[in-house]
């Protein structure tokens, strides 16, 4: 890795930490690394008003750029989390893709072809500035207590508690908790110390990524060039980043040697291939890598989780990673907090491993086939992926077979057991399990349709005709949920204002959706019955009785 | 279904053509060609019920055989 820093990372106080003075030594929930799946998952708990102690054994920011594109769904979890704003305004949004064959377009791609979303299909950030935005949220959260260099060098857990060792420059001390969420990346030092290990595919291709300062008139635009003449034979994918950063990934082979690929004299001369003699540029960041595909058997250890790559690992190609990872917290968090209240059984935390173990596998299959086609395996794989190629210049179908990385869309929980299955038929995309699509509103509490689901469970009723005793027997659960009334002549009903959510949503007068406090469609129906409300947040809560 | 009773109307003809496109073409170009015509007829044919049926027949008989391919 080779640094010429023009950002300068923060540096964050470490505490003396009060256990080696006599406080208390037991935690509800801790949270192990403070990467963007562990502060995801921290200030969500924190927001919710549980106490979260989150432990990270260095104290600034990933040094480097490390990943980068961040996919709307994942901007709309930080909506919620109180920082998608900070994140998209500072951000690089973009939804065009352009693949290159030598020096030919062979196909361009739109992911959000339509408008009518707040965010945009994807925001290129460095992944330092993201974790500076989280840190300053979870600053802002009084139940969040991030702790910089205190490592975790021991764990053991049982059916009653988690216990740890943690390591500080003061010295050792113990912790117990009730559960421990273990965020700390791909190489995860604590999955290693229970002994656990993932399963799955490692790729010998090496990859040389820079991160480069450059200005430049490239759009900001996702470009892919298959065997381009400045790089024979061989992958470049370019990503515009904020400050004028680019982001350039070389395929550099089975046969590179990372020590010396890594070195600015070799580097140097591939760029300048690449952008023409007289560009004039210098290199923020360097790195050879390889990948891998793989996971986790199990996400869930009796009282500890893994979330985020150290409990999955993907290849580059398709952004599934930092994605996926914030995507693990946004499903695990609302489940705790209803079992932290006693508002839900434990074996709801089941459901995070198999949500989010589909996801994974989900995310590693379109991953794995990204990497077959760019980095074909065999003389047969590499004529079929040239003959690909060679006809999407021509052939409208064959662009649809060119993937260079199938860009990060959140997983449609179909077959999971907290949804209720349709009953009634509905068009479109929003079946149970599916993600809310956003739309635009009008109404005190935000322009968009996200503004108002998630959080709790929430009920979106189209129309009126539903009286306020009826409301009020839904709203008599123990389970927290929200009524918003969209369209109609109800108080404080939301517009919609383009028709959006109706057409999204299929929403005819008197149809109602169950979202899940993590904005996931649970339940719809064509009209509005409290108790087949109740009965699906039962469901949704996997409560015996429903 | 796959439909693997006579379906050609002039055979000899279709045979004589499929090698006369590969006339004067390097192994490599041949390979290519191939690849490209599959892809062709695969998107045609479309369904992925005859689609599976063919490719699985395709590799069957090769396996079956163990003097095939040699």
């Amino acid at each position: 890795m080779t640094a010429m820093a023009a950002y300068a990372n923060p540096v964050y106080p470490y505490r003396r930490p009060p256990e080696l003075d006599g406080a208390p030594r037991h935690r509800g929930v801790v949270v192990i690394g403070a990467g963007p799946v562990g502060l995801a998952t921290a200030i969500d708990l924190a927001q919710r008003g549980i106490p979260v102690l989150v432990l990270d054994d260095d104290n600034t920011v990933s040094v480097g750029s490390r990943a980068i594109c961040y996919a709307k769904r994942t901007l709309e979890i930080f909506d919620r989390l109180g920082c998608g704003e900070t994140v998209a305004s500072k951000g690089v949004g973009w939804s065009v893709g352009k693949v290159y064959h030598g020096d030919r377009l062979a196909y361009q791609f739109d992911l959000l072809p339509e408008s009518g979303h707040r965010r945009p299909a994807f925001v290129n950030l460095q992944q330092y500035y993201l974790e500076e935005y989280l840190v300053e949220r979870a600053s802002a959260l009084a139940a969040l207590e991030l702790r910089w260099e205190h490592r975790v060098v021991g764990v053991a857990h049982d059916d009653e508690a988690v216990s740890l060792r943690v390591s500080t420059p003061d010295g050792d001390y113990e912790l117990t908790c009730d559960w421990l969420v273990v965020c700390d990346g791909a190489r995860s030092p604590v999955r290693h110390l229970l002994g656990l290990d993932t399963e799955g595919q490692v790729f010998h291709d090496r990859f040389l990524i820079a991160d480069i300062r450059m200005t430049s008139d490239f759009p900001a635009e996702r470009r892919f060039w298959f065997d381009p003449p400045f790089h024979p034979n061989q992958s470049v994918l370019l990503h515009r980043q904020p400050d004028n950063v680019w982001r350039v990934d070389f395929q550099l082979g089975c046969d590179a040697d990372p020590e010396v690929e890594k070195q600015p004299e070799r580097i140097l001369p591939r760029l300048a291939a690449m952008l023409g003699p007289d560009a004039e540029f210098e290199i923020e960041w360097a790195s050879v890598y390889t990948f891998q595909c793989r996971r986790m058997q199990k996400f869930r250890q009796g009282r500890v989780f893994f979330a985020g790559d150290a409990a999955h690992l993907v290849s580059p190609f398709g952004a599934r990673g930092a994605n996926s990872g914030v995507q693990d917290a946004d499903n695990l968090v609302w489940k705790l907090d209803l079992v932290l209240r006693g508002l839900a059984p434990a074996r709801l935390l089941d459901t995070y491993d198999d949500e989010r173990v589909a996801a994974a596998d989900d995310n590693i299959r379109n991953s794995t086939r990204s990497t077959d086609f760019i980095t074909p395996k065999s003389a047969v794989s590499r004529v079929f992926r040239d003959a690909v190629l060679g006809l999407a210049r021509d052939h409208p179908f064959a662009r649809k077979l060119v993937n260079s990385g199938r860009l990060s869309v959140p997983t449609v929980l179909v077959d999971s057991t907290l949804n209720t299955p349709d009953v009634e038929p509905f068009a479109g995309a929003m079946v149970p399990g599916a993600p809310a699509a956003d739309a635009p509103v009008s109404g005190a509490q935000g322009h968009w349709l996200l503004d108002h689901l998630g959080g709790t469970f929430v009920l979106l009723l189209f129309g009126s005709g539903v009286t306020a005793s009826e409301v009020r027997v839904l709203a008599g659960g123990d389970v927290p949920c929200r009524v918003v009334t969209i369209g109609g002549e109800a108080p404080g009903a939301l517009a919609d204002a383009a028709g959006l959510v109706a057409a999204r949503y299929d929403g005819t007068p008197g149809a109602c959706y169950l979202f899940r406090p993590d904005q996931h469609v649970c339940a719809r129906w064509r009209s509005f019955n409290p108790l087949r409300v109740r009965a699906a947040i039962a469901r949704a809560c996997a409560r015996a009785d429903s | 279904m796959l439909n693997t009773e006579p379906n050609i109307a002039a055979p000899d003809d279709f045979y004589e053509a499929l090698l006369g496109i590969h006339r004067d073409l390097t192994e490599a170009q041949s390979a290519l060609v191939n690849a490209r015509l599959i892809l062709l007829l695969a998107n045609h044919i479309g369904d992925p019920a005859v689609l599976r049926e063919a490719m699985q027949a395709a590799r069957a008989g090769v396996l079956a055989d163990p003097e095939a391919g040699r």
